[in-house]
């Protein structure tokens, strides 16, 4: 039974794509059938993420409006085999996406993937809503902090009724994804502690990816960060959550801050999980 | 900044989280529900219409949810020359 997965979080910056790339890859290094589908039309960036931008021909919009076939726009990736891109559009806009198009395009999906993950735009426009439109299941990406928490709690509002299973009266799976986590600024009291966030949202914990620098090195090179880095914390984090996914039950540690000695506050290093 | 001040540094999460708590729980009673005085001002505006000529302008239907009582609050002018 494939699954269709968006990963969405209403505010921008808090590292969707990144996490659609490192979950995609993550699935796909398992073993299982993994589409990752850009739908951010206008805006496109997965194809960056992901080290495949020149090899971008066909994309989504295309595809939902039949000038090329689902397969002249899928894009396999070089390094997982099991591992497939569907690029949006960057000439057009949201309002090039049908219902009834993007339906079509998912239906065809659901036959050759394992995985669907749907990498939603930023906001509540519809773009967003036709990333989670035909979802079974919601990872929903937060950054402990204001903002973020409170477009996570609109946003699972959203797919709780906008939805085609929320309207069936069907259950809707939601995860959260707590990114850019940093426990030494957890513990010092300034930053939203994971509890708070789990307590304010109460969705499911999908996994905590700390904070690291191995982000940024991971999307400069265009690598989702579990293939780019597969021993760094963030890429743990991702992996573990992938096997969540799958069903596994595992302990979901959180992180701790490394003990730091007072030279090492004086000069303010940053303390990696 | 006092040197006292360098000693005694404020948390500032918990203070978020409050913020959030608060901000959640009136947003979270408005979900779904935001569009409702508006429906209600169009319909009630219907009815008295149909019997009473009223400016559209001069009605307003305000819903406030609190955590004990929930108001519906419906104010209607009448022009001077209507007497029903």
């Amino acid at each position: 039974m494939s699954k269709v997965m968006v990963v969405t979080s209403g505010k921008g910056g808090v590292g969707k794509t990144p996490s659609s790339a490192a979950l995609g890859a993550a699935l796909a290094q398992t073993g299982q059938n993994v589409v990752i589908v850009d739908f951010d039309v206008g805006l496109r960036n997965l194809d960056l993420v992901m080290g495949a931008e020149r090899r971008v021909v066909y994309d989504l919009v295309n595809v939902v409006q039949g000038d090329a076939k689902l397969a002249q726009a899928l894009i396999r990736d070089k390094r997982v085999d099991t591992l497939s891109l569907l690029p949006a559009s960057q000439t057009r806009d949201k309002d090039a996406l049908t219902e009834e198009g993007v339906k079509k395009v998912i239906d065809e999906l659901r036959e050759k993937f394992d995985w669907v993950i749907c990498d939603s735009p930023a906001g509540i426009e519809k773009g967003a809503m036709l990333a989670m439109r035909y979802a079974d299941l919601a990872v929903v990406v937060t950054n402990p902090e204001v903002s973020s928490v409170r477009d996570s709690d609109r946003i699972i509002g959203m797919l709780d009724s906008k939805t085609v299973r929320a309207e069936n009266g069907e259950k809707f799976e939601k995860h959260l994804l707590l990114t850019r986590y940093s426990p030494a600024r957890a513990a010092r009291g300034e930053m939203l502690k994971v509890e708070d966030v789990l307590e304010i949202l109460a969705i499911p914990l999908l996994g905590i990816v700390p904070e690291s620098e191995e982000v940024l090195n991971a999307s400069n090179v265009g690598c989702p960060v579990t293939l780019h880095n597969p021993v760094s914390a963030p890429a743990r984090a991702y992996m573990e959550a992938a096997r969540r996914l799958l069903g596994e039950k595992l302990d979901i540690a959180t992180p701790t801050a490394e003990r730091q000695g007072f030279i090492g506050r004086l000069f303010g290093r940053k303390a990696i999980a | 900044m006092s040197l006292l001040s360098l000693f005694t540094r404020k948390r500032s999460a918990p203070v978020a989280r409050e913020r959030l708590q608060l901000l959640l729980a009136h947003e979270r009673a408005l979900e779904g529900h935001t569009d409702l005085a508006a429906i209600l001002q169009e319909e009630i505006l219907a009815v008295i219409a149909k019997h009473i000529p009223i400016d559209r302008d001069k009605v307003n239907v305000k819903l406030d949810r609190g955590s004990q009582v929930s108001t519906l609050e419906i104010d209607i002018q009448m022009p001077p020359a209507a007497k029903a």
